[in-house]
C-alpha cells in the first residue's frame, strides 16, 4: 500500500481571551488606523444589532437575526475584500455590509420588510442576503466564474455557517471552484450553532475546514474572536484569488451569543453555562483590552465611540421609520424588466384598490 | 476570444440543429453570451445541440461542468448577476429538479428582490417530453412547475424556425427563461431557416392555421399531432384553428379569447398530465374571458394523471392523431 496523500488543517490564533499576545503578531497589527476602524465597526454593528432587536420587540421591525458575536469575523471580512470584489452572503453578515457600504436604514428596511432594502446603492454588484441555505455559494462561483472569464483581477467572498455546510450547495461549489480554479474565498461561520443543532450534529468531520481538500482546496481554521487571526486569513485568501491562485476555504470558530432570531428563545436548547463561557471568549472586549495594552485606547475613547455609534444609528431609525412604504403596485414593477401584457391587467386591479377603487 | 461571423444563409436543418445555430449566433453576436453543462463542449451535448461551439468560442466560453445540476443552476445566476448571458443545459427535464430552489428561489426573483439593482438574463434550456423511448426519468413533461412560478418565462418552441427566432429572443431577454425544447420532434421535421440573426417576439401565441369551427390549443411535440388532425378533420368538412402557444408562462390570453371568441369551442391538447397542468390554466382563462362566446365546454386531451410509463407503453400515454379528433367531434355535436 502507498500513501497518496495526507492532509493538515492549521488552526491560528494570535490573542488569549484576554487581548494578550500568545506570541509574535502578524504585521498588520502595526496598523493602527486599520485596527481602529476594524474596532469602531465592531462597535457600530453591536449598538445596532441591540437597537434593531429593540425595534422587532416594540413592533418596528420583523424577524431580525443577531449579529451577536460575529462581529469580529464579518469586519475582517468587509476589511479583507477590496473594493472591486463581490461580496456573497448568507444572512447575518451586518458587520461586513456596512464595511461594504450598506446603509444601515437598509439593512433595516429588509428586516422590516421592505425590498429597497437590498436595492443596495455603494456596493452594486454585491449579491443581496441569502435566507436558503447555502444556494448563494452556487452564485459565488458563477461570479468568480464571470470574473475568470473576463480575466478580471478580482475575488468572491462568500459566507455561510457552519449548518450550510452540511448542504450540498456548499460541497458542490467548493468542489467547482478547485476543478476551475475560481478566485474565491469561501468563509464558514462556524458559530457552533444552526438554531438548534449543534455543530457536532452536523458533520462527523472532526473540522470544517477539512472539506475544502476533498475539492483541492486549502482549509484553514481560525478563530473567528480573534480579530489579528481573521483578517490575516482574509487578506492571504484575498491575495492568493487576485493572484490567480484559486479559492480557499477558511472556518471561522465563534458562537452565536443570541438567539438564532427574535423568534427563537435559545434558553430551550442551551444552558446558560454555555453562553457565559462563550462571552468569556468575546472578541470585541478582546480587542479593546489589546487596544488598552497598546496605549491606543482609554475609557474616554470608549465613551465617545459608544456616543457616535449610537447617534450614527439612531440616525438610521428615524430614517428607516420616516420611510413609507412603496406602493403596492410596486410588487409587480420589479419582476420582469418590463410587465408582460399578461399582468397588466393585475397590475390595475392593485392600482384601482389602493386608490380605495376597490369594488 | 475567438469571434465567428455566422453567415445569412438559408439551410433546411431540424430543430435541433435550429437550437445550435440560434446558440452560434448569440454567441457570434454577444461576447456575454456563454454556454454551460454537462457534456456540452467537447461532446457537443447527448444531442448534439451545442456541438461545435466549443471550437468556434473557445472552452472559456463554453463550459463542461461537474455532473451537479443544483450547481449549473446557481453558477449560471451568479454569472447573470454579472452580466453575462448564461445559456445553461440541462441534459434532461427530468434533472432539472435538483435545481429548482435556485430557479425559484433565486433565478426568478433576483430582479424583484433588489429592486432591478441585479437581474438574471439568463436561459435554462432543457430537452423535454416523450416519445423517444428514453430511460426512466428522462420523458418529464413538467412545464407547469414553472409556468407556476412568477417571475419566470417558459418557452416552448415547436419547429425548427422557431426554435431558431423564439431561442434569440430567449437569451437576449433580460430575465430568466426556461427553454424546453421538445426532443420528440428534434429530428422529426425540417424546415428551411435562415441564419439572419432575428428573433420572435416571447410572451406571444402562434396561429399555425386559421379556422372558423374550432380552436386548438397547443405547444411543444403535440403541435405536430394537432396538425395532423386538422389536415384529417378539414377532410371531414371541420375547419380547425391551430395556436402554438409557445411561451406558455406569461400566458397571451388575447390571442386565445381572441379565437374562441370566433370558433366558440376550444381543444386544449399538451403532453403533461392533466391535473393542474397548463392546459387548465388556458381553460380558466377561456372560461372567464369568452364564457359567453363558447358553444360548447372547453376540453383538454392530456396526459393522464399518472407517472410517465416506461417506452413500452408511452405511446397510449401520449395524446394521439385520433385522441383530437374525437375531441373536436365531441366538441362540434355540442
Amino acid at each position: 500500500m502507498r500513501q497518496i496523500h495526507e492532509f493538515q488543517v492549521d488552526s491560528t490564533r494570535y490573542l488569549d481571551d484576554h487581548g494578550k499576545p500568545l506570541g509574535e503578531l502578524p504585521l498588520q497589527a502595526e496598523n493602527t488606523d486599520r485596527v481602529l476602524a476594524a474596532y469602531r465597526n465592531m462597535v457600530l454593528t453591536r449598538t445596532f444589532d441591540s437597537k434593531a432587536i429593540a425595534l422587532q420587540r416594540t413592533g418596528k421591525c420583523g424577524t431580525y437575526p443577531s449579529v451577536l458575536g460575529h462581529e469580529v469575523v464579518g469586519t475582517a471580512i468587509g476589511q479583507g475584500m477590496r473594493k472591486s470584489d463581490v461580496f456573497v452572503p448568507y444572512y447575518r453578515d451586518q458587520a461586513s455590509h456596512i464595511l461594504r457600504g450598506v446603509s444601515l436604514t437598509e439593512l433595516l428596511l429588509y428586516w422590516g420588510g421592505d425590498e429597497r432594502g437590498s436595492a443596495w446603492k455603494n456596493c452594486p454588484e454585491d449579491l443581496p442576503i441569502s435566507v436558503p441555505i447555502a444556494t448563494q455559494c452556487c452564485h459565488a462561483v458563477g461570479v468568480a466564474a464571470a470574473m475568470k472569464i473576463r480575466d478580471q483581477s478580482r475575488a468572491v467572498v462568500c459566507c455561510i455557517g457552519d449548518g450550510g455546510t452540511s448542504k450540498g450547495d456548499f460541497l458542490e461549489s467548493i468542489n467547482l471552484a478547485g476543478a476551475w480554479h475560481l478566485p474565491v474565498v469561501f468563509m464558514v461561520i462556524n458559530n457552533q450553532w444552526a438554531i438548534s443543532t449543534p455543530r457536532s450534529l452536523q458533520s462527523g468531520a472532526e473540522t470544517i475546514a477539512q472539506k475544502a481538500i476533498s475539492a483541492g482546496l486549502p482549509g484553514h481554521i481560525v478563530d473567528g474572536n480573534d480579530y489579528f487571526a481573521t483578517v490575516e486569513a482574509l487578506d492571504t485568501a484575498v491575495e492568493r484569488a487576485h493572484s490567480g491562485k484559486g479559492a480557499t476555504v477558511i472556518e471561522a470558530v465563534t458562537y452565536r451569543l443570541g438567539d438564532h432570531t427574535t423568534a427563537d428563545d435559545a434558553t430551550r436548547y442551551r444552558t446558560a453555562e454555555d453562553l457565559k463561557r462563550a462571552w468569556e471568549k468575546d472578541g470585541i472586549k478582546r480587542l479593546q483590552n489589546w487596544l488598552h495594552d497598546r496605549g491606543l485606547w482609554s475609557p474616554d475613547k470608549e465613551k465617545a465611540l459608544q456616543a457616535e455609534c449610537k447617534q450614527t444609528v439612531e440616525k438610521a431609525v428615524e430614517s428607516y421609520l420616516a420611510t413609507e412604504a412603496e406602493p403596492p403596485t410596486a410588487m409587480l414593477d420589479y419582476l420582469f424588466e418590463s410587465l408582460p401584457a399578461a399582468l397588466q391587467q393585475q397590475r390595475e386591479q392593485i392600482a384601482d384598490r389602493y386608490r380605495g377603487g376597490r369594488a | 476570444m475567438s469571434k465567428v461571423q455566422a453567415s445569412a444563409e438559408t439551410r433546411d436543418i431540424t430543430l435541433v440543429e435550429a437550437v445550435n445555430m440560434a446558440l452560434h449566433r448569440a454567441m457570434a453576436d454577444d461576447d456575454n453570451v456563454v454556454v454551460l453543462g454537462e457534456d456540452i463542449a467537447t461532446n457537443g451535448g447527448v444531442f448534439r445541440a451545442t456541438v461545435g461551439l466549443k471550437e468556434a468560442f473557445g472552452f472559456k466560453r463554453v463550459m463542461d461542468t461537474p455532473l451537479a445540476e443544483n450547481l449549473i443552476a446557481g453558477a449560471a445566476i451568479g454569472m447573470a448577476t454579472q452580466g453575462l448571458r448564461p445559456v445553461a443545459e440541462f441534459q434532461f427535464m427530468g434533472f432539472i429538479y435538483a435545481g429548482m430552489e435556485q430557479v425559484i428561489s433565486h433565478a426568478a426573483r433576483m430582479r424583484n428582490r433588489t429592486r432591478g439593482r441585479l437581474h438574471c438574463p439568463l436561459v435554462f434550456r432543457a430537452p423535454f417530453g416523450g416519445g423517444i423511448h428514453a430511460p426512466e426519468h428522462h420523458s418529464e413533461s413538467t412545464e407547469a412547475l414553472f409556468a407556476h412560478i412568477p417571475g419566470l418565462r417558459v418557452v416552448i418552441p415547436s419547429s425548427p424556425q422557431r426554435a431558431y427566432g423564439l431561442l434569440l429572443a430567449a437569451i437576449r431577454n433580460p430575465d430568466p427563461v426556461i427553454f424546453l425544447e421538445p426532443k420528440r420532434i428534434y429530428r422529426a421535421v425540417t424546415q428551411s431557416v435562415k441564419d439572419n440573426g432575428e428573433a420572435l417576439p416571447l410572451d406571444t401565441c402562434f396561429t399555425l392555421r386559421e379556422g372558423d369551427d374550432v380552436t386548438l390549443i397547443t405547444w411543444g411535440a403535440c403541435v405536430q399531432e394537432t396538425l395532423q388532425a386538422a389536415d384529417k378533420l378539414a377532410e371531414q368538412g371541420v375547419s380547425c384553428e391551430v395556436i402554438d402557444v409557445a411561451t406558455v408562462s406569461p400566458l397571451d390570453r388575447e390571442t386565445l379569447l381572441c379565437s374562441v371568441a370566433k370558433t366558440g369551442r376550444a381543444v386544449i391538447i399538451h403532453e403533461a398530465c392533466r391535473n393542474g397542468g397548463v392546459g387548465a390554466e388556458v381553460a380558466a382563462s377561456i372560461a372567464e374571458g369568452a364564457f359567453l362566446d363558447l358553444q360548447a365546454p372547453a376540453v383538454r386531451v392530456t396526459g393522464y394523471d399518472t407517472i410517465m410509463p416506461y417506452y413500452r407503453n408511452e405511446q397510449h400515454y401520449l395524446p394521439q392523431v385520433e385522441d383530437i379528433i374525437g375531441a373536436v367531434e365531441q366538441v362540434i355535436a355540442l
